[in-house]
């Protein structure tokens, strides 16, 4: 256990030290953040309520999304396309040798960019936000705990559907093709483009329960404070079981990769 | 001068074919990735038509008028984005130190910048633009002549020209903070992302700074105000929406300007 807290602390330290790529990314989030926010405003305006949020939820929808977005890595930029090297490199044969288990390490290393990125990538664009445009930020201390709660409960669920993606370059190789089909889920399945609760029908029904929806949409709605209650535990649960069934899956993966190993000597 | 020019385009067309044939060797990869190009970019347009499915107009714009703007940005940044988009790397180049490969080659090193790593896949953006940009002409309720189906070419193309420009811009800015090379995504990607969507939706305040710091409002924004028969927002006199072509110009001389002093000012990391 000490391991993987001492891997995640290094994930975190490691993502800090550049402090000029994180203030770049910060601007960038903003200036879509206010690019989003003026079209939100638009949107809302000619129909209210649309999707169940009135303009002030949809407008903080915009805003935490943004400061989110490096967090989930929902445009890649976490550590898959590293991982995808070392398995193209052949440097995986080192990690294998470890006396530390693969998927535990990358996700220790993960939750510490992830943790680094939530405070240096997120907390600045969402006060932006804030301070230019009016948003519903809850007062209530337990709204914000549950918030956190979710928003690690989508970084599992993130990580899980990251790794597998990752993964893929044991059979492929080349895992440009798969991340690109990974990152066009991502942004388009989790909320980042539209809430999901604007998709139309059966349509919007079956994208509301796929794996992405609990990476942005779910931890948003707690943040809305649609969720409390039983509905809340729910929600929690149904974030709990897919990452419970992707991390599985990862392992299982793992597992029948790392078969196909054949160390070249030299 | 014509001859420093010449050069620079031949070696760049040189290693953008060597860049072709490399990406060639991997046809299947090629595909792939083209189509996902496209599919990724044309997701902006999957919400347009989301957000389209709830409402009739957007910001007193309807979809085919919405589509025009989206379609022209979008063409125009591929373009650009094919021709010089991966100039953004240079700040990787200067940290690890293999910018100075560039300065020891016979060959104009924005050039170098430029074709490095060309990535054809990006083909996949500009069709995407231009089939949208095509189903929105179509559907428009303008009375095309000649005259405005060239003014609709001159658009896209000074619109890449302009982008252009704030490539390389946003490139040179790398000398300075090699790291920061997502400020720069901002004005491009960001760009573009703004120009989708009508003026009318956003800030005065904002309208005025892509219109006067950054000349964004050229690449689709006014010309297409002018095509639909729009009043601008900012109220500015007619004759400005057919400026684009010469702001082209001048932004891209801006541009070679910032890239000139920012070149001068490298230092080599010297490892």
């Amino acid at each position: 256990m000490r391991l993987y807290a001492a891997v995640a602390v290094s994930g975190f330290r490691r993502y800090a030290t550049y402090r000029m790529a994180t203030a770049a990314g910060v601007f960038t989030n903003t200036v879509f953040g206010f690019i989003l926010a003026y079209t939100f405003t638009a949107l809302w305006a000619e129909r209210p309520r649309l999707g169940g949020y009135d303009q002030a939820q949809a407008l903080t929808f915009v805003w935490v999304s943004q400061a989110l977005l490096a967090t989930a890595a929902l445009l890649g930029g976490g550590f898959e396309t590293e991982l995808q090297e070392r398995i193209r490199t052949g440097d995986i044969a080192i990690d294998l040798y470890r006396p530390a288990d693969l998927q535990l390490w990358w996700l220790s290393a993960d939750l510490g960019r992830a943790a680094f990125q939530l405070l240096g990538r997120g907390v600045v664009p969402l006060a932006a936000g804030a301070l230019c445009f009016q948003l519903d930020l809850p007062a209530a201390p337990l709204r914000w705990l549950s918030f956190l709660l979710a928003v690690f409960m989508g970084l599992l669920v993130s990580f899980a559907l990251r790794y597998l993606v990752a993964l893929c370059a044991f059979w492929l190789l080349d895992g440009s093709g798969v991340n690109v089909i990974s990152m066009l889920l991502g942004v388009f399945c989790s909320g980042m483009l539209l809430p999901l609760t604007l998709f139309p029908g059966v349509f919007g029904e079956i994208v509301r329960m796929l794996p992405w929806a609990s990476v942005l949409q779910v931890p948003l709605d707690v943040l809305l404070g649609r969720h409390t209650g039983w509905s809340l535990a729910g929600a929690l649960a149904f974030q709990a079981g897919w990452a419970v069934a992707l991390l599985g899956l990862g392992r299982l993966t793992q597992a029948r990769a790392t078969t196909k190993v054949v160390v070249q000597g030299g | 001068m014509v001859e420093r020019w010449a050069s620079g385009l031949r070696g760049y067309g040189l290693i953008v074919a060597m860049w072709i044939r490399a990406t060639m060797v991997y046809r299947t990869s090629f595909i792939i990735n083209t189509l996902g190009n496209f599919l990724v970019t044309g997701l902006d347009f999957v919400a347009l038509l989301l957000m389209f499915s709830h409402i009739h107009a957007l910001g007193g714009f309807g979809l085919p008028e919405i589509a025009l703007l989206y379609g022209a940005t979008c063409s125009s940044f591929g373009l650009a984005d094919l021709l010089l988009g991966n100039a953004d790397r240079i700040g990787q180049r200067v940290r690890d130190g293999s910018f100075d490969i560039l300065l020891l080659r016979p060959v104009p090193v924005l050039a170098q910048a430029a074709a490095d790593r060309f990535a054809p896949r990006r083909l996949g953006r500009i069709v995407q633009g231009l089939l949208v940009l095509g189903w929105g002409i179509s559907r428009v309720d303008v009375n095309w002549t000649i005259g405005k189906a060239l003014f609709t070419v001159v658009m896209v193309i000074s619109g890449a020209a302009i982008f252009s420009a704030v490539f390389i811009a946003g490139a040179a800015f790398q000398f300075w903070a090699a790291e920061a090379s997502e400020v720069s995504n901002s004005f491009t990607y960001g760009g573009c992302t703004l120009l989708q969507y009508p003026p009318t939706v956003f800030a005065r305040e904002l309208v005025r700074g892509v219109t006067f710091v950054v000349p964004l409002a050229f690449v689709n924004w006014l010309p297409a105000l002018r095509l639909l028969g729009r009043e601008d927002p900012l109220g500015l006199p007619g004759w400005v929406s057919c400026c684009g072509p010469l702001v082209a110009v001048a932004a891209l001389t801006a541009a070679g300007l910032i890239w000139r002093a920012g070149l001068r000012s490298y230092r080599s990391t010297g490892s």
